[in-house]
């Protein structure tokens, strides 16, 4: 059993609270820059895209988890960015700046989907994000001449700066690198002011005024960093798939979102990546199991729908902190050994009373 | 000595409800000012009205010289206005710490892109916020439960923090809405004396909606009686409590009372 | 005429959308929970009707009222088993709960060869028949979908207004501690209301099976719910269906009038513009927190 000590504000200040993460984390990074030049391809363009899902699976985490505002379409945000990033990326722009722009796009684009966020809440704002992504989406249909539509865009290779590459390798460790990046980025924001903010915004909006937080300026912050997020992780699918069109990017990918986010572990960075990594490898699971199972089942499209909404539903009847909060209690059951008591983390239940005045 | 806080003929309609209804009082530097009145009498509403989560539909506010009557309820932070709430509106999923540290937004260093980064001077101003909010920890003995999440805490620590919470501001005037239902005897107790210091050591004004007679008694330099939305008395608690109309809301008219008290067997 | 034509059409498709809605409101107004499941409730109550028509071999009007009964049978085993379990819990996880229940649906019809992965037609007595008034044709499918409406419209205002579950339901919607305290069972109006909404939405996908055809991806068309129920106000079962009607009129007449891809995006441009004006909907009433 570990016990902190704590002797100055710097413990809870900084970002590793203690010698076990530097520990873990630094072997984890370790294995990760390892990993490609150890494991087959295969393994290596999975981890790539469990690493893109998981940045957007963070900007996802920030808006819902974190801030409390429910976006049901936010795919897209990253259909934004991968159609600026081929367009631009075809237009010659270098890499690098191809992607800042793709960023700030789905950025401005993340603050006009979060203006209803202003007026109205919860389902409202959810309903009025999915009809945001179904607009966005037709435009990228109907907006030919730029995305040609639904026959698709081909994507260019990576040129930074004139050094062109279409290696997996180099882009595996452009991936790591904006992946760890955005983590920092995200964790850092948490500790601050901001991120007090926004968590202040979703539990309770009418406390977070009186503390002095415009509501109006973090909702939309929270709206553009999210979707800038989505933009990025958009940019870099689209060079990975090397081939794009809107339906990659439509209501089925944004509810594939939620179930990363939910499944993952709503409320914690950890819930974004560990929500990824299941996305990514329940239909390789599904693929391997496909010859042991009778062909009457194994066979069929429908299996990774059914086995989706089966893992869902388990995990919000039975496991509503998700993967995270599973390990979370696992790792406090090991902690306390002889100690660890059932209801240690039982939820606080409580009864729904109306809002309405009519 | 200029009020800290002026309220002139305020007024709110909710649909055909007037619900306060030509309120106008001050609050001095340095005073404990309380509303008392029946249910339903527009205490809170008054409270949420200076708070700036209503809009009056007649009147005036103004506080140290800025008139916020039409300000957005996030800009009188700034200026220097805390509350608390009657149900408790914490961050429920947050520590208490955590809570303690939101209540110092209106002092935050850095912009986004600062945070983003984590500077070296907003991890300085991180240190001198966690300073701060450590004061107000001791000043109402919470340290125990530093880190432990709202959702676990029992009701009269809550309402502590929603105080502590409201301290963080380093507000010049503090909104108490009904700070001690729920409490017991003790817990009033300590209430009390913490009115106190916070008046005499840190200098704040406040305002509060009360139910308990002997604490408003305590407590309190002036104290308004209100009922049906109206203002009934204005004076010492003393003289408010003699006064006829105050006793007339609280108890009924003077033959009604005779009835209650024929009635008995 | 055609613009009466495209009129009559987006009414008709207006209903399928109010019908889903109604579902959608009913569940709403009693727990306050969102069900995404709407959809794909209508995708099987157009499968179920299939199946006992062509597999079983009922009659159609037979197999319409047996379809809809299994259906609210259905959704009343999908709440007892599902989501009262959630009772108490944050509206976000009910809401990805009926999202997962959609999915399975989805997979499991996906997964049977041949009758779930293609395309099907229903087979109804008033296949290809229209009536013609003036020069206005009205395929008797349409109308058999404004007939269906109005009844059940009729049917729910007589169930809320006159009968004890109407209003026990009522009551519960407002405040369930207090109607727990009051003897009522509010567990098992819950599963009723699911049952109902469950039946609507079956109704809703038996109408519209003769005008589209039938396949997996069907619930989707349900998603046009949501604006129709915004619109409307969300806890409002007129506005249910005046909202539905609204957004099928709207959508017809950018059909006909606008470029390609306007028709698909019309009930969403309605819904945001409604949000911005008036976010509590046509019919919707105030909200407030007290604190």
């Amino acid at each position: 059993m570990r016990f902190l000590f704590k002797t100055s504000y710097d413990q809870d200040i900084r970002l590793a609270r203690h010698s076990g993460h530097v520990l873990w984390y630094g072997l984890l990074l370790a294995f990760l820059s390892a990993a490609p030049l150890v494991l087959p391809n295969y393994w290596s363009s999975l981890i790539t895209m469990a690493m893109i899902y998981g940045i957007v699976g963070l900007g996802l985490m920030l808006l819902s988890g974190y801030t409390g505002l429910y976006s049901i379409g936010h795919a897209a945000f990253m259909g934004v960015g991968a159609y600026m990033q081929a367009v631009l990326t075809a237009k010659g722009w270098p890499f690098p700046l191809a992607l800042a722009a793709s960023m700030a796009a789905s950025a401005v684009v993340g603050a006009v989907v979060g203006l209803p966020a202003l007026r109205v809440r919860g389902i409202y704002l959810a309903i009025a994000t999915l009809a945001f992504a179904f607009i966005v989406q037709e435009a990228l249909v109907r907006w030919e001449s730029v995305t040609g539509g639904n026959h698709g865009l081909a994507v260019g290779g990576i040129d930074l700066f004139g050094w062109e590459t279409g290696s997996p390798l180099v882009f595996y460790y452009i991936c790591l690198l904006l992946s760890v990046l955005a983590t920092l980025g995200i964790l850092n924001l948490l500790r601050s002011p901001t991120g007090r903010a926004f968590v202040a915004i979703r539990d309770s909006e009418i406390s977070a005024q009186s503390m002095g937080i415009d509501l109006a300026h973090y909702k939309t912050l929270s709206f553009a960093v999210s979707a800038a997020l989505a933009g990025l992780g958009g940019a870099l699918s689209a060079h990975l798939l090397r081939f794009i069109t809107p339906d990659q990017f439509g209501i089925v990918q944004s509810i594939d979102l939620l179930l990363i986010v939910t499944i993952g572990g709503l409320g914690s960075v950890h819930g974004a990546f560990f929500g990824s990594i299941f996305l990514i490898l329940t239909p390789q699971v599904i693929a391997l199991a496909k010859d042991y199972l009778p062909p009457a089942i194994g066979q069929t499209v429908g299996l990774q729908s059914v086995l989706y909404g089966l893992v869902l539903m388990a995990f919000v009847l039975f496991e509503p902190t998700g993967i995270y909060g599973r390990w979370v209690k696992l790792r406090t059951w090991f902690e306390l050994a002889p100690l660890y008591r059932k209801g240690h983390a039982k939820r606080q239940r409580t009864f729904q009373k109306t809002e309405r005045l009519a | 000595m200029s009020a800290l806080l002026s309220v002139d003929d305020l007024g709110v309609r909710f649909g055909g409800l007037a619900a306060v209804r030509g309120i106008s009082f001050d609050v001095r530097p340095r005073e404990v000012f309380t509303l008392i009145g029946p249910n339903g009498a527009g205490k809170t509403t008054l409270l949420n009205l200076i708070s700036r989560l209503y809009q009056p539909t007649t009147g005036d506010i103004h506080f140290d010289g800025h008139c916020i009557t039409d300000m957005k309820p996030s800009r009188i932070a700034g200026l220097g206005i805390a509350r608390t709430f009657q149900n408790i509106e914490l961050f429920q999923h947050a520590t208490v710490l955590q809570n303690l540290l939101i209540g110092r937004h209106t002092r935050r260093h850095g912009n986004f892109w600062q945070h983003l980064v984590f500077t070296h001077s907003v991890r300085e101003a991180e240190r001198a916020a966690r300073t701060k909010v450590e004061e107000i920890i001791d000043f109402l003995d919470l340290q125990h439960y530093r880190d432990t999440v709202i959702a676990g805490l029992p009701y009269g620590v809550r309402k502590v923090v929603e105080l502590a919470r409201a301290l963080c501001l380093e507000p010049r005037l503090l909104l108490l809405d009904e700070p001690s239902s729920g409490l017991n005897t003790e817990e009033t107790n300590d209430l009390a004396f913490w009115i106190d210091d916070i008046r005499e050591e840190l200098g704040i004004a406040i305002l509060m909606v009360e139910h308990d007679m002997s604490l408003v008694s305590r407590v309190s330099d002036r104290v308004l009686a209100m009922n049906y939305g109206e203002r009934v008395a204005l004076g010492t608690p003393d003289e408010v409590k003699a006064h006829p109309g105050v006793i007339e809301a609280y108890l009924g008219k003077g033959d009604e009372v005779l009835a209650l008290r024929r009635a008995r067997p | 005429m055609q613009l009466l034509q495209q009129v009559f059409n987006g009414v008709a498709q207006g209903c399928i959308y109010g019908l889903v809605a109604i579902g959608f409101v009913l569940i709403y107004k009693a727990t306050e929970t969102i069900s995404f499941a709407q959809g794909e409730l209508m995708m099987l109550g157009a499968f179920l009707g299939l199946v006992l028509i062509t597999v079983l071999g009922f009659p159609y009007w037979l197999a319409i009222p047996s379809a809809l009964a299994a259906m609210v049978a259905f959704g009343f085993l999908v709440e007892r088993v599902a989501i009262s379990p959630l009772l108490g819990e944050p509206t976000f996880s009910i809401v990805m709960l009926t999202l997962s229940i959609g999915y399975v649906a989805r997979g499991v019809v996906l997964m049977i060869p041949g009758l779930g992965t293609e395309l099907q037609a229903l087979p109804v007595p008033y296949r290809d028949q229209s009536v013609a008034v003036g020069g206005l044709v009205m395929g008797v499918e349409r109308l058999v979908v404004l007939a269906a409406t109005a009844v059940l419209c009729l049917l729910l205002f007589l169930m809320f207004r006159f009968t004890r579950i109407g209003i026990a339901m009522q009551a519960a919607s407002q405040s369930q501690a207090a109607a727990y305290y009051m003897g009522i069972p509010v567990r098992r109006l819950n599963g009723l209301v699911w049952g109902m909404a469950a039946g609507v939405a079956a109704l809703a996908g038996l109408l519209l099976a003769p005008i589209v055809m039938i396949d997996a991806n069907m619930g989707f068309i349900g998603l046009k719910a949501f604006p129709a129920a915004v619109v409307g106000g969300m806890a409002s079962l007129p506005g249910a269906v005046v909202g539905g009607i609204t957004i099928g009129v709207i959508e017809s007449l950018a059909g006909y009038t606008l470029p390609e891809g306007f028709k698909d995006i019309a009930a969403y441009v309605v819904v945001l513009i409604m949000l911005m004006i008036r976010p509590s909907g046509l019919f919707g009433g105030q909200f407030r927190k007290k604190v």
